[in-house]
């Protein structure tokens, strides 16, 4: 039905789609459909089972290969003549810079996560190539658009911080099924099957258990005189029995709270559980070692007693012991690992049971602790459809018509798909305007690598840093610097700020650059001596990213004439799921970091009450969704 | 519900829509039984979304052969001639909607649906059609309503940038949760006789022009025995000579119906992708909510608009 001038805008197009998940697959068919000739695609992942239900180019003998190139063999079939470039890969790596954006036409996100989002994002401005953002979420949905300079970039809007907990709550006084989850999986699984390198807080807690710390260290050892039971039964006993004892000594703890029973597995199992087989069994692949399967649990939907989390507990240790042993030391939790969701489901539950908290079934357990995020096929599709008809209006140049449009699951004044006028670029945002940013920072404590790690990496998004005062360069990260550079640089890294070749105190401006971002910030450093150790864990606070100013005013509406602004539907998106990330923090002992962990967000110390963007990240399509409807509306429209 | 569990496979398979849906509305979905008649890009669309969310069987009943025209927006169509030679596009669909779910049963029946008797619509939990004349689908939705077993009907049609759905769940029980409690709603639907019947005088001022410019064209194609999309621009003095008679019979200003948006719905039979993924997967969730019982569901006509970008919600009943 599209216009010779769009069919000819639309073949001449070259585009580039970041994503073939959930909405990646509905996309690049309707791209397809639509007429588009010539697309590149970008995705790191390999296809899983959970991925079939909506995720329709792939089948189950694709399970395992790179959805890029399956997803284009898929589209080649029903339009054979089109070209699509799959690129099986992270969009972060360093071939993706600059120049290769420069390429396209507009680029479409179907990403399942903040950091690919915002390094695209960069990449847009940069390159000056239009931008189309989606999410989704379950029936929820949204697709905005991006253009330098006309309308708001996608990190105009500050972020919320993933959920985070404090480190005395995990190991010491949970209260929550997720602080259960929290432990089972980042302290008790980390410390059993991970590296045993990593710092780890399982036993030390409490204050006052100095005694045993190097004693602790044995616990976790299998003995050469026990059998895999026994290692079993005692690593249970410790960590369910011992350690809440331990934990009950300290009465301080418990004045205002319920005190927790420790659990010993003789009172559990009185019987010693049958071994089917020997230590004999040779390892085998993943996925097909199963607890349940062994002990004829079927229904991931069930809820299991005490006495059966426990033998799943042992089932499952033993398993990994026997059956995986070489993995033993290198393991990650890994939500797609049906053994170690047992494991993990086991532990969190019986801990649970000893803190009187109520338990979950596996399939709830695995969802809180793969922080999987809800997902269908129509959703996609019909995202899909919306981010096609805006990329559209992009080639056309069709600059008024621009639209960022929500997908609810309940009307909003007769509306399910809800069209919004795109909103200026805010002004003080540090990445598509020039605003500094500010850090308070106890400069005689704090190390560059502190700086480096927690604000740099993990407030800004950057990946190839370089810092500079002036025109010393401070630090930096790159393939090609000469030995004594990095020299120089690692021993940085162990100094504190006030203490470099080139001092940082207050006062101090700094300069930070992604060379592959071709981005860069200013950055004003002010001293303070004390942060509180739970609410500003980094021991730094970066400040100067604010919202767009209110202009009650502007509030204009949309389409033909009638306001948005009194009908959005606030609760139902903020109803849905949080970004439940999980990150423990401490003051002084940072917790174990999975190698996923996404401290990614801008402070949001200032923007507490008012989360813009609930980012819904499904781990494999994702999504970003919804906005505080009520600022929405006053933010300033294009 | 307590039917028998979902298989250790369904359970893998479904994982990310349970956690949107629960695993009762999963049960309920693999024993649904969903007749579809029609089949063009948007339904096309709506088949893939219940086939990968797991109903029960997909009957496909589309006599017409496969043509280059059907192959514009429909995805299950291979462009390979070889390949659907003397196939119908129901066969042709089949086949490839068989590979997106083995756990979904799809089949085609042959022959003329306006022929089929009451109990051949009885097999069914809801029926959806498309790309069929006015009277075909007053007549389904009347052998839908015959049946003592609760049927849901849907009609579904794109015309150009625009998407219509509309729907007759007949007298409807559902639950939804509020705050913690789960509360019983009831809805009364129209059939899409007495839904389109009702006097456009007696409808709210602000509904969708789009409804009353699909009726414009559904009847001038009604009365020039065409099917269904089978219009060209060349048929604008004819459809605004109707639309001059049907403002005046239903006392509105001619203005509610633009020229511009009814040269917009006849560009002819091909229809815009983008759109028909939007109809298609709105559609999907609406007969995903049907059969579990789960969710409000839209009372009684959807239409969307590329240009305006609007998804409307619009009832259509006797006030």
């Amino acid at each position: 039905m599209a216009s010779e001038e769009q069919l000819s805008a639309i073949k001449r197009a070259k585009v580039l789609m970041v994503g073939a998940g959930g909405i990646g697959c509905e996309l690049l068919k309707t791209l397809a459909l639509s007429g588009f000739q010539d697309i590149h695609i970008i995705d790191m992942d390999t296809i899983e089972v959970s991925n079939l239900n909506r995720q329709f180019l792939f089948r189950q003998c694709h399970v395992g290969q790179s959805k890029a190139k399956v997803a284009r063999d898929a589209v080649l079939r029903f339009r054979p003549n089109i070209s699509i470039t799959p690129y099986h890969a992270n969009v972060k790596e360093s071939r993706f810079n600059v120049d290769f954006f420069k390429e396209f036409d507009v680029v479409l996100n179907g990403l399942d996560n903040l950091d690919a989002r915002r390094h695209v994002n960069r990449l847009c401005l940069a390159a000056d190539v239009p931008l189309v953002e989606s999410g989704t979420t379950g029936f929820l949905g949204q697709v905005t658009v991006h253009l330098k300079g006309k309308t708001e970039c996608y990190e105009c809007q500050p972020k919320p911080a993933p959920k985070t907990y404090p480190v005395c709550t995990i190991t010491s006084t949970p209260s929550k099924f997720v602080h259960c989850i929290v432990w089972a999986k980042d302290l008790l699984f980390a410390k059993l099957f991970g590296d045993k390198n990593q710092e780890n807080d399982l036993n030390v807690r409490s204050s006052d258990t100095g005694n045993s710390s190097e004693h602790s260290e044995d616990v976790f050892e299998c003995r050469k005189d026990e059998d895999i039971e026994q290692y079993g039964r005692r690593i249970y006993d410790h960590v369910f029995g011992h350690n809440i004892e331990v934990a009950l000594s300290n009465e301080e703890t418990w004045k205002n709270r319920n005190k927790p029973r420790p659990i010993y597995s003789k009172d559990v199992l009185h019987v010693k559980m049958t071994k089917e087989n020997g230590d004999t069994e040779k390892d085998c692949a993943t996925g097909d070692v199963s607890a349940m399967a062994s002990l004829s649990l079927k229904n991931p939907q069930d809820i299991w007693s005490l006495a059966e989390n426990s033998r799943v507990f042992l089932e499952a240790l033993r398993l990994f012991f026997s059956k995986r042993g070489k993995e033993i030391g290198n393991l990650t939790f890994d939500k797609d690992d049906q053994l170690a969701v047992e494991f993990v489901t086991a532990a969190a539950n019986i801990r649970a049971s000893s803190f009187g908290i109520p338990l979950h079934s596996l399939f709830e357990a695995k969802g809180i602790a793969g922080n999987i995020v809800h997902a269908v096929a129509t959703t996609n599709a019909i995202i899909a459809g919306l981010i096609v008809i805006e990329a559209i209006k992009v080639l056309k140049k069709d600059n008024n018509n621009y639209r960022m449009t929500y997908c609810l699951e309940h009307p909003s004044r007769k509306l399910l798909l809800m069209p919004v006028e795109p909103y200026e670029p805010n002004k003080s945002c540090y990445v598509c305007s020039e605003t500094p940013l500010s850090l308070e920072v106890n400069t005689r404590h704090s190390k560059l690598r502190d700086f480096v790690e927690k604000i740099v990496k993990g407030k800004l998004g950057m990946n190839f840093p370089v810092i500079m005062k002036g025109a010393s360069i401070l630090y930096e990260v790159g393939e090609d610097l000469e030995d004594d550079m990095v020299a120089i640089y690692a021993a940085n890294l162990e100094k504190a700020l006030s203490e470099l070749p080139s001092p940082v105190t207050s006062g101090t401006v700094l300069t930070v650059e992604d060379l592959q971002q071709e981005f860069s910030c200013s950055i004003n450093i002010k001293h303070r001596e004390e942060f509180d150790e739970e609410k500003e864990p980094d021991g730094m606070v970066l400040s100067g990213w604010v919202e767009a100013p209110v202009d009650k005013d502007n509030n204009k509406p949309n389409g033909n004439g009638e306001s948005t602004s009194n009908a959005l539907p606030t609760e139902e998106i903020l109803e849905g799921e949080k970004d439940v990330e999980i990150q423990e923090t401490s003051g002084g002992t940072e917790t174990v970091a999975g190698k996923k962990r996404k401290l990614s967000e801008v402070d949001e110390s200032r923007n507490q009450k008012k989360p813009e963007k609930l980012d819904l990240d499904d781990e494999d399509d994702e999504l970003v969704i919804s906005d505080d409807w009520e600022s929405l509306t006053k933010k300033k429209r294009v | 519900m307590n039917g028998e569990e979902l298989t250790e496979q369904e359970t893998a398979l479904y994982d990310r829509q349970i956690r949107v849906w629960g695993a009762d509305a999963q049960r309920r979905l693999s024993k649904s039984h969903i007749l579809v008649y029609g089949i063009k890009g948007t339904v096309a669309e709506f088949c893939k979304n219940i086939v990968l969310a797991g109903v029960g069987s997909v009957t496909l009943v589309d006599d017409r052969a496969v043509t280059q025209e059907a192959l514009s927006a429909n995805f299950l169509i291979l462009p390979d001639e070889n390949m659907y030679h003397g196939k119908t596009l129901a066969d042709v669909c089949c086949d490839s909607l068989k590979e997106f779910n083995p756990m979904v049963h799809v089949s085609v029946e042959k022959g003329d649906i306006s022929t089929f008797g009451v109990e051949f619509f009885e097999k069914f939990d809801v029926v959806v059609i498309s790309c069929c004349s006015l009277a075909k689908k007053k007549l389904i939705n009347q052998m839908c309503r015959k049946l003592p077993k609760r049927i849901a009907f849907y009609t579904v049609d794109c015309r150009g940038s625009c998407g219509e759905i509309f729907v007759d769940l007949q007298d409807y029980k559902y639950s939804k949760k509020k705050l913690e409690e789960t509360v019983e709603c009831q809805l009364e639907y129209p059939s899409f006789e007495d839904a389109i019947a009702v006097p456009w005088k007696a409808l709210p001022k602000r509904v969708s022009k789009v409804y009353f410019a699909m009726r414009v064209i559904e009847q001038f194609e009604d009365i020039e025995g065409r099917n269904a999309g089978q219009t060209s621009v060349a048929d604008l003095p004819g459809v605004l000579k109707l639309r001059k008679e049907l403002c005046e019979t239903n006392s509105v200003k001619e203005s509610q119906i633009p020229d511009a948006l009814l040269e917009r719905l006849l560009i002819g039979t091909s229809e815009y992708p983008p759109v028909c993924a939007i109809i298609g997967g709105i559609l999907g969730q609406e007969v995903i909510k049907a059969i579990s019982g789960k969710g409000d569901p839209l009372k009684n006509f959807f239409f969307f608009d590329a240009m305006d970008g609007k998804g409307l919600i619009e009832d259509i009943s006797k006030p």
